[in-house]
């Protein structure tokens, strides 16, 4: 139980930190640097504790629910090879950490930057130690992302964001085709545990799917580690800050796609398909990689594509797929990482001390910085596979396998000198990086006088490089064991134990490794100048980049084709889309009751009584009116508007629902102000526009006259169809039942708002304070057109002091208002459970109070009385609200349970006493605070526009003084 | 009675339709208004017209709800017609912000000559 508590704190503890890390201050620098480094370190102790476990071929379990309802589990499993590379991971992060506090400038925020580092170690180390492919999946895709801000972290930059969106776009896809694959996988094995999709090899190789698994999970593999012919983000991703490279690029998130080659062989592999996919693209990736590396002036670009190459030849050996070839596999793995995140650091040294990574600049650095220098030299002695060295030791296995493994295809006769070209590129390359940086003449046009790092920054790669020269020395003491270990958990526990020694003898591989070195010195010294005067890339090969198919393919498919689509598909303008919109509407409501909209057998019928027949013919002719009027006489339409809104109030008031009537009321008043506080910026029209008499817009208006009729008629059938049918009882009908003895109040309207269905009016409070924030948002970057800004015609003609005495008597009238107004905002809040009234007609009521203020005076008078602060009242509401709400936790209850009793207060007699009614006093107040703001705002709009008058007034008048 | 509110509800929605398919932004803002008349009308008489029948319950006792118009249409209006009323400010200000930047009230920012 304890280790299963330790492993699940073990998957977690790089998401706590980085969540930690991003709570400390920008400038914490140093303690940034511990809490990543313990948290790191924690995670080793951790693993330390497991070894024992997993050197007897052990495996560790761990599981917590994650997401029950698609039995997907958060399954944890660790074996040896996992083992082996968490270790790796943690290791190589600690030094990154440390190299890092010193590399990062101190304008960097080295808080964000590790907050980001230790979320990446997470995510790695989650594809790791994932039971559950689909786990994996969510891990893999969440480093490319970790990745995309980690390569973009200088994001100023524009290299760095192209950088960083090139790897995104290409590992996140690949990330979907290895998501298919892995869905496809559990399909045919039934199941979405790995260890038992590990062993169902024999059923996936004979399914049909085969095929098109392999090639999709290839697809995520390939495109993770960067291999031909998706290896062109690799370089891109060189724009990051050197710690970054050195960790993704070389120790983990690159090797993460071999790392699943190599874990999934047994499942996957063993097939010609397989062999010739995989050793295919890992020998042509091998090669191709190298001889471009060659050719790069940039330091880090020749880091890269070495990268890339070595990268090729692990995946090579998982093409090849015996347990010998595992374990090679894995045991380069490691090495690869050791030597190239030192390099990677002294790189960084380089580039961070000079000011410059163009290797035909720097020259002769041994001399100023002479340690450096040395550890720089043995990590690509190692690199170039030199004995003595770790990396050797790898790529003679390698050698050995290419020789010695025969599965009889032309591949496999040509593996052998396929190798030897590879290596011989490799030492090269690696010739050059040594002979260029460090030796010749003294660089002196550098950008900086260079000399060595402070000590910190050179521990980590002393470090590394000890440990080549530790494993190369001694194999069989250091990894060998473990290696072991990891590749018996891959291939087997019926793998025999492998030694890995330096000397067998003189044979083949031996020899191959003694031609490259021979060859690779040759070709470095015959073709040293004519590298350094040429373009980044062999002959011809130069020009030849998948980088800018990719950029051509991106172009095409992220703009052209877009735009092309749009001119097609769409429009930018209104009328269309609104034309379209209802037609829809109508179609689909034309469809789906085809044949079904029948009449009732008995029809529902109330006699037709005469007065409220006249209040629809009124009611009609305002709406039809208004349709009319709103282009030429905007104030006509806005009052017939209103007439309208009247007319369906009575309606509503006829019909048994007094709430919606008093409500429509109110709110008939707050929009009819609204409108004519927006009236004012819209342009004068008192003549005709010149084409509507013409004929496309005759044709228009009869087109859309024709839709409209058809829609209100559509509409209108629907409506009489099923308001004649009888009543069916509905949960209204328990709404009616329940309002007292549930909801303690006898208004049952009310009671649905603020107690049964409480949860949506508080999502519609939510709203309109959304909308009231939208509006005011809006309004304060308002500029109104030039021609509005000009005082109103009325305020010009009559400039005398009458003004002020305009319409007197009414505005004195509207002041008294105010009391009985607020009085009348209580008494429906008050009543509102019981009878009509409640919150939503009270907070508007109170709003039209504060309105009417407004309207009879004017703004500068009124604030300069009454303080109405209407954000506060919305948030204070919202609160109310939600703390109701929450107030039934307290008791057990699930959000928004109401509690009603009715209280005894003397004089005023009994009193609903609900919880409801807190809730209540929340949707009021946030009624109140939106409806004002949003009125508040507009005409606050007209006090703006005088001040600009008058600014405009003064500088024309300075104008003319000067 | 049915047949004169369903008449009615066509009328508002018809009118309500045709401002919208206009391409001055006031039009389509008094449409906006009338459409929503007429959608909340039609999903009040869902629960089918109840002349003077409130639903106010008497304090305790037995209810029989057929006695009573269907308060749950009311309660769905209820909150329509305050949300269309934040939703009618929304497209105010866009309109009159729009108007500010583009110079014209036209629905797409300019004219259909230019």
């Amino acid at each position: 139980m304890a280790e299963h508590n330790l492993f699940l704190l073990f998957a977690c503890l790089p998401f706590a930190t980085s969540l930690i890390l991003l709570t400390l201050r920008q400038t914490a620098r140093g303690a940034a640097t511990w809490l990543s480094g313990l948290s790191l370190v924690a995670g080793l102790a951790i693993l330390a504790g497991f070894l024992p476990d997993i050197r007897t071929g052990g495996v560790l379990r761990a599981s917590g629910e994650w997401v029950p309802s698609l039995g997907m589990n958060l399954a944890l499993r660790m074996d040896g090879f996992a083992w082996l590379f968490a270790t790796l991971v943690l290791s190589i992060g600690v030094l990154v950490v440390i190299y890092a506090r010193y590399y990062m400038g101190s304008g960097d925020s080295l808080p964000r930057f590790f907050a980001l580092l230790m979320a990446f170690t997470g995510a790695m180390q989650g594809i790791l130690i994932s039971g559950n492919v689909l786990v994996m999946v969510v891990f893999w895709e969440l480093t490319s992302f970790m990745s995309f801000l980690l390569i973009g972290f200088w994001h100023q930059g524009a290299a760095a964001r192209d950088g960083a969106r090139t790897a995104l776009i290409i590992t996140a896809l690949g990330g979907l085709c290895l998501l298919t694959a892995m869905l496809m996988l559990g399909q045919v094995a039934g199941t979405y545990d790995l260890g038992i999709i590990l062993r169902s090899g024999d059923a996936i190789r004979a399914h049909p799917w085969y095929g098109a698994i392999l090639a999709l999970f290839l697809l995520g593999a390939f495109t993770k580690s960067a291999q031909f012919p998706f290896h062109f983000w690799l370089p891109g991703a060189m724009a990051a800050p050197t710690p970054v490279s050195a960790f993704l690029h070389s120790a983990t998130m690159v090797k993460a796609g071999v790392f699943l080659l190599v874990r999934f062989s047994p499942a996957l592999g063993g097939t010609e398909a397989w062999f010739f996919t995989v050793t295919g693209i890992g020998m042509i990736t091998l090669i191709l990689g190298a001889a471009v590396a060659l050719y790069r002036h940039d330091l880090k670009g020749l880091l890269a594509y070495s990268t890339i190459s070595h990268l090729g030849l692990i995946t090579a050996l998982a093409g090849i797929g015996g347990p010998v070839a595992i374990l090679a596999a894995i045991f380069h793995i490691c090495n690869h990482a050791v030597f190239k995140a030192s390099l990677f650091m002294a790189a960084g040294i380089i580039d961070h001390e000079t000011g410059t990574r163009d290797m035909r600049r720097l020259s002769g650095l041994f001399r100023p910085m002479p340690f450096t220098a040395t550890l720089a030299i043995v990590a690509a002695a190692a690199m170039a596979g030199v004995p003595l060295l770790n990396g050797f030791l790898s790529k003679e296995m390698f050698l050995a396998e290419a020789v010695d493994w025969h599965n009889g295809t032309w591949l496999d006769e040509a593996l052998p000198y396929l190798a030897v070209v590879g290596s011989c590129l490799s030492v090269a390359y690696s010739l050059r990086f040594i002979a260029t940086v460090f030796f010749g003449p003294q660089a002196t046009d550098l950008p900086k006088a260079p000399h060595e790092p402070v000590a910190w920054m050179r521990r980590p790669v002393e470090l590394l490089v000890l440990i080549c020269l530790l494993v190369g020395i001694f194999p069989a003491l250091t990894l060998g064991p473990i290696v072991n270990a990891a590749a018996r958990s891959v291939a087997g526990a019926e793998m025999p134990y492998y030694k890995i020694a330096i000397w067998h003898g003189v044979n083949a591989p031996l020899m191959l490794s003694l031609v490259a070195l021979a060859v690779g010195a040759l070709i470095y010294v015959f073709s040293a100048r004519a590298i350094a005067a040429g373009p980044e890339g062999p002959f011809l090969l130069h020009r030849l980049r998948a980088q800018r198919v990719y950029d051509w393919l991106l172009f095409r498919l992220t703009w052209r084709l877009p735009r092309l689509a749009h001119g097609v598909m769409s429009t930018e303008s209104l009328q269309p889309q609104l034309r379209l919109l209802v037609l829809t509407g109508v179609a689909v409501a034309v469809a789906s009751l085809w044949g079904g909209l029948t009449l009732a057998q008995e029809l529902r019928l109330h006699a037709p009584n005469p007065a409220f027949a006249m209040l629809w013919t009124v009611g009609a002719a305002c709406a039809i009116g208004a349709a009319w009027q709103a282009k030429y006489h905007r104030f006509a339409a806005l009052v017939l508007l209103g007439g309208a809104g009247v007319v369906t109030c009575l309606t509503f008031a006829w019909f048994s629902s007094p709430d919606l009537a008093v409500t429509q009321l109110l709110v008939e008043i707050v929009t009819t102000v609204l409108l004519l506080l927006g009236l004012r910026w819209l342009p004068k029209r008192r003549s005709e526009i010149a084409e509507d008499k013409l004929m496309p817009a005759k044709i228009r208006r009869g087109r859309d006259l024709v839709i409209a009729l058809a829609g209100g008629f559509g509409i209108a059938a629907i409506a009489f169809t099923v308001m004649t049918r009888p009543v069916v009882s509905n949960v209204g009908d328990w709404f009616l039942g329940n309002a007292y003895y549930e909801g303690g109040g006898t208004n049952v309207v009310n009671v649905i708002l603020v107690d049964f269905r409480a949860f949506d009016t508080f999502g519609e409070i939510s709203v309109l304070a959304i909308v009231g924030l939208t509006v005011y948002g809006l309004l304060r970057r308002f500029r109104p057109a030039p021609e509005s800004v000009e005082a109103p015609y009325q305020q010009t003609v009559d400039d005398s002091p009458s003004l002020d005495d305009y319409l007197y008597v009414p505005s004195v009238l509207m002041i008294w208002m105010f009391p009985i107004l607020i009085m009348l905002s209580g008494y429906f809040f008050f009543r509102g459970h019981d009878l009509p009234g409640g919150g939503f007609a009270a907070g508007v009521t109170l709003a039209i109070a504060f309105l009417i203020q407004y309207i009879a005076t004017n703004v500068r008078w009124v604030e300069a009385r009454i303080t109405v602060l209407p954000i506060r009242w919305m948030g204070f509401g919202l609160l109310i609200a939600v703390s109701t709400g929450m107030g039934a936790w307290l008791f057990g209850y699930p959000f928004l349970t109401a509690h009603a009793r009715y209280v005894d207060i003397p004089l005023i007699g009994q009193v609903p006493a609900a919880t409801a009614l807190l809730f209540d006093i929340g949707v009021f107040a946030t009624v109140v605070g939106a409806v004002v703001l949003m009125l508040v705002a507009i005409a606050h709009q007209s006090l703006r526009a005088s001040r600009m008058r008058e600014a405009d007034e003064l500088a024309a008048a300075k104008k003319e003084a000067a | 009675m049915e047949i004169i509110l369903s008449a009615a509800i066509g009328i508002l929605s018809a009118s309500g339709i045709w401002l919208l398919l206009r391409p001055r932004s006031f039009q389509v803002v008094v449409g906006l208004c009338l459409l929503s008349y007429a959608v909340n009308l039609f999903i009040f008489s869902m629960g089918r017209l109840t002349p003077g029948a409130p639903p106010i319950m008497p304090k305790g006792g037995f209810v029989d709800p057929t006695r009573y118009a269907d308060p749950l249409p009311q309660a769905l209006v209820l909150t329509a017609i305050v949300i269309s009323f934040a939703t009618t400010a929304l497209f105010l200000v866009v309109m009159i912000a729009s108007r500010g930047m583009t110079g014209t009230d036209h629905v797409d920012g300019k004219e259909r000559s230019q």
